[in-house]
């Protein structure tokens, strides 16, 4: 019953997702303590990160319909806002509360000006007008560089609990050494929990309901009372406002924030993989294709490069060019156009069939 | 094409009682316009012309490249987002043909220099169109009608299509240098006018003449256009719509290819991400023009051009944004766009 509530009676529904879902989140939870190092513990913080930020575009893209190209200009402005904030009042919690209130302001303000403006007419429109405001907001980020940092970007130090400095005991426990990196995980890893629950609320409530009507057939919506724009647009304002966390998250994190960290089309076009594979209109499917994919990114590469170095050697160097390290967003290219053809629920909605 | 219709008599005289189609003039007074309001801005009217010339010379390259785009969303009601990959294609085909060619493009001889683009120009269109061919039938034909399972399947085929480029052309950026008579300025008064910006606007003409002929002037364009307007009753007049779609697509994926070594030329270097922002770009040309229409396309390239070199001569940090100015202004005038074409 307290289960239930929690996932606002949308469970898994599928016992080997529920299987994955858990070793995900127990993972997730455990990982400083499991694996040590840096790198292991960056890809466990991006995870956390881009659920959110995958759940929200899912938000947008599996549960309304609606295809955005503009998803990383608001991950951007949550970072950037976070980033600027710290910059300019210095390391604390203040900076943070009002980096995080202006960028959601700016955010919210931006999708609503753009859900009003372009979302009258129909998806495909809106799905070119946003590419067109994302690349003018990504030269303008590049433009003010008195205040973005131009393409060099931002470092920042946070306040003094979260910094790598900072340490709550000086022998380490389990192995790993509580430090402020440890309580910056932390914070990202509840934070993450918390936003995706309350994705996973928004759209199982009646007003989640209208937004999956819509997207099923608008014309019926619109007969049966409902004010598709409105609904179309406070979706689409959602959607910014959690990216927009997110990216927050991403600036805690990386204590830097520039514009390829957070506002390139690269990230635009992962995201869009993630939903994708994971699975269109299911916010476990953005957990699944963040985890994977992400996971797959920083050690299936590698794999590849060893790979590929066996077959040069071995004398076939056709082969070993197929597998290359660089060929990966090739393959991730074919496998998203197979996917969108024969899985369009992605991987949530195959485990769920069977 | 089959011709099962034929026309009855009585349609020829029943023409002369339809009201004649009005041709909204509005739009076409914006370019005259912008550029007068310009001319005090610039202050000087050799700079001005040159600046003119300029802006027209990028209008032309940019309309041949979104005019296939335009026509494909028009007829088969499918936004391309790959279009950008078979620009980047047309463009990457010039090097490997002009790089063959190094005497003939080296040559000051205007001559012997078109001998050797001509040649460039042919095979791009001619691989651009086969690929589109190859797109339409395997990305394209099963989503049908499904609006955004197109945009998803069309952007993996562009990011397919650009890694495709890199595994071939690697993922550097090539010099296309403008062949030896292409370069240099003649003057015309006082204003300099770069020679390669004229034959940008030869060829742009001669691209928007040809295919307003066709659409304007032979049966195959009446279809097209019929299409645009109404698709199903072209088809329950006994006309095979799928032929014309995929004649559609191959055109204008051959049309992006010329586009794609104009632009390479003018641009003179190429790297393998140039679709993507390429794409940007013809968006929002086409979003001006008011998706589907060709004249629309026209006029939204030229305005784009031009103001791309008034601000950039006047307001250099403007100009990267007159783009999206241009089409905020445009839509707050005209939602649909400067020419709306009908039941889209």
């Amino acid at each position: 019953m307290m289960l239930s509530r929690i996932f606002s009676g949308d469970a898994p529904k599928s016992r080997v997702l529920t299987a994955l879902l858990l070793i995900i989140v127990v993972g997730l939870a455990v990982a400083p303590f499991l694996i040590h190092g840096a790198k292991p513990l960056n890809v466990a913080a991006k995870i956390c990160i881009f659920i959110v930020l995958v759940a929200s575009f899912d938000l947008l893209l599996g549960y309304t319909g609606i295809v955005s190209f503009a998803h990383t200009m608001f991950f951007g402005i949550g970072a950037y806002g976070v980033a600027i904030a710290f910059t300019r009042m210095g390391p604390n919690w203040s900076a943070l509360a009002a980096g995080i209130a202006g960028s959601l302001a700016l955010s919210l303000l931006l999708s609503l000006l753009v859900g009003l403006f372009s979302l009258r007419v129909r998806a495909i429109f809106f799905a070119m007008i946003t590419l067109a405001v994302a690349s003018a907001f990504q030269t303008l980020a590049s433009q003010l560089s008195d205040f973005t940092g131009g393409e060099d970007g931002l470092n920042f130090k946070l306040p003094e609990v979260l910094n790598p400095g900072f340490s709550l005991r000086d022998e380490p426990f389990l192995g790993a050494s509580l430090d402020g990196k440890l309580i910056t995980y932390y914070l990202l890893f509840a934070a993450a929990c918390v936003l995706f629950l309350l994705m996973l609320r928004i759209v199982n409530s009646p007003f989640g309901r209208v937004l999956q009507a819509i997207r099923e057939n608008d014309f019926r919506a619109e007969a049966l009372g409902y004010r598709t724009v409105v609904y179309r647009t406070l979706s689409n304002v959602l959607s910014a406002g959690f990216a927009t966390l997110a990216g927050t998250l991403l600036a805690l994190w990386l204590r830097y924030n520039g514009p390829d960290t957070s506002l390139s089309f690269e990230i635009m076009v992962d995201i869009l993989l993630m939903v994708v594979i994971g699975g269109m209109g299911t916010m476990y499917g953005a957990v699944l294709g963040a985890a994977l994919f992400i996971i797959a990114q920083n050690y299936l590469q590698d794999l590849m490069k060893l790979g590929s170095e066996a077959l040069a050697g071995a004398g076939l160097p056709w082969l070993a060019n197929l597998i290359h390290p660089e060929r990966w967003l090739l393959w991730l290219g074919v496998l998203f156009i197979l996917s969108v053809y024969y899985f369009p629920t992605g991987i949530v909605g195959r485990l769920r069939k069977t | 094409m089959s011709t099962t219709a034929a026309t009855p008599a009585s349609a020829v005289s029943a023409d002369d009682s339809l009201p004649k189609t009005r041709i909204d003039k509005l739009p076409l007074l914006l370019l005259p316009a912008l550029a007068l309001l310009a001319l005090p801005l610039v202050g000087s009217f050799p700079t001005w012309v040159t600046l003119t010339v300029a802006g027209l010379a990028m209008g032309m390259i940019i309309f041949i490249i979104a005019s296939g785009l335009t026509l494909i969303f028009g007829l088969m009601d499918i936004l391309n987002f790959g279009h950008g990959v078979f620009i980047a294609l047309g463009a990457f085909l010039a090097t490997a043909v002009l790089g063959t060619m190094a005497d003939w493009t080296a040559s000051e001889n205007l001559l012997i220099n078109l001998l050797a683009v001509l040649p460039a120009m042919l095979v791009a269109m001619g691989v651009a169109g086969a690929v589109g061919y190859a797109f339409e039938r395997l990305i394209i034909r099963p989503v049908y009608g499904q609006h955004l399972k197109q945009i998803l399947i069309t952007m993996g085929g562009m990011i397919v299509g650009e890694e495709l480029i890199k595994v071939i052309w690697g993922p550097g950026q090539i010099p296309l240098p403008l062949p030896g008579g292409f370069r240099g300025a003649i003057l015309i008064g006082e204003a300099a006018v770069e020679k390669y910006r004229l034959i940008a606007v030869v060829t742009g003409l001669t691209v928007f003449a040809a295919m307003f002929w066709v659409l304007a002037r032979t049966k195959l364009g009446l279809l097209i256009r019929a299409g645009v307007q109404d698709r199903e009753m072209v088809e329950s007049l006994g006309y095979r719509i799928e032929r014309l779609f995929v004649g559609v697509f191959v055109a204008g994926s051959a049309l992006a290819g010329l586009g794609g070594v104009m632009w390479g030329l003018y641009q003179q270097n190429v790297v393998p991400q140039m679709g993507a922002q390429v794409n940007v770009l013809i968006f929002i040309v086409i979003i001006i023009g008011g998706l589907g229409s060709t004249g629309g396309c026209f006029i939204g390239a030229l305005l784009v051009g031009l103001l791309a070199n008034y601000t950039g001569f006047l307001a250099p940090k403007v100009a990267l944004f007159s783009n999206i100015g241009l089409m905020v202004l445009i839509l707050l005038w005209r939602p649909q766009g400067l020419y709306p074409v009908a039941k889209r």
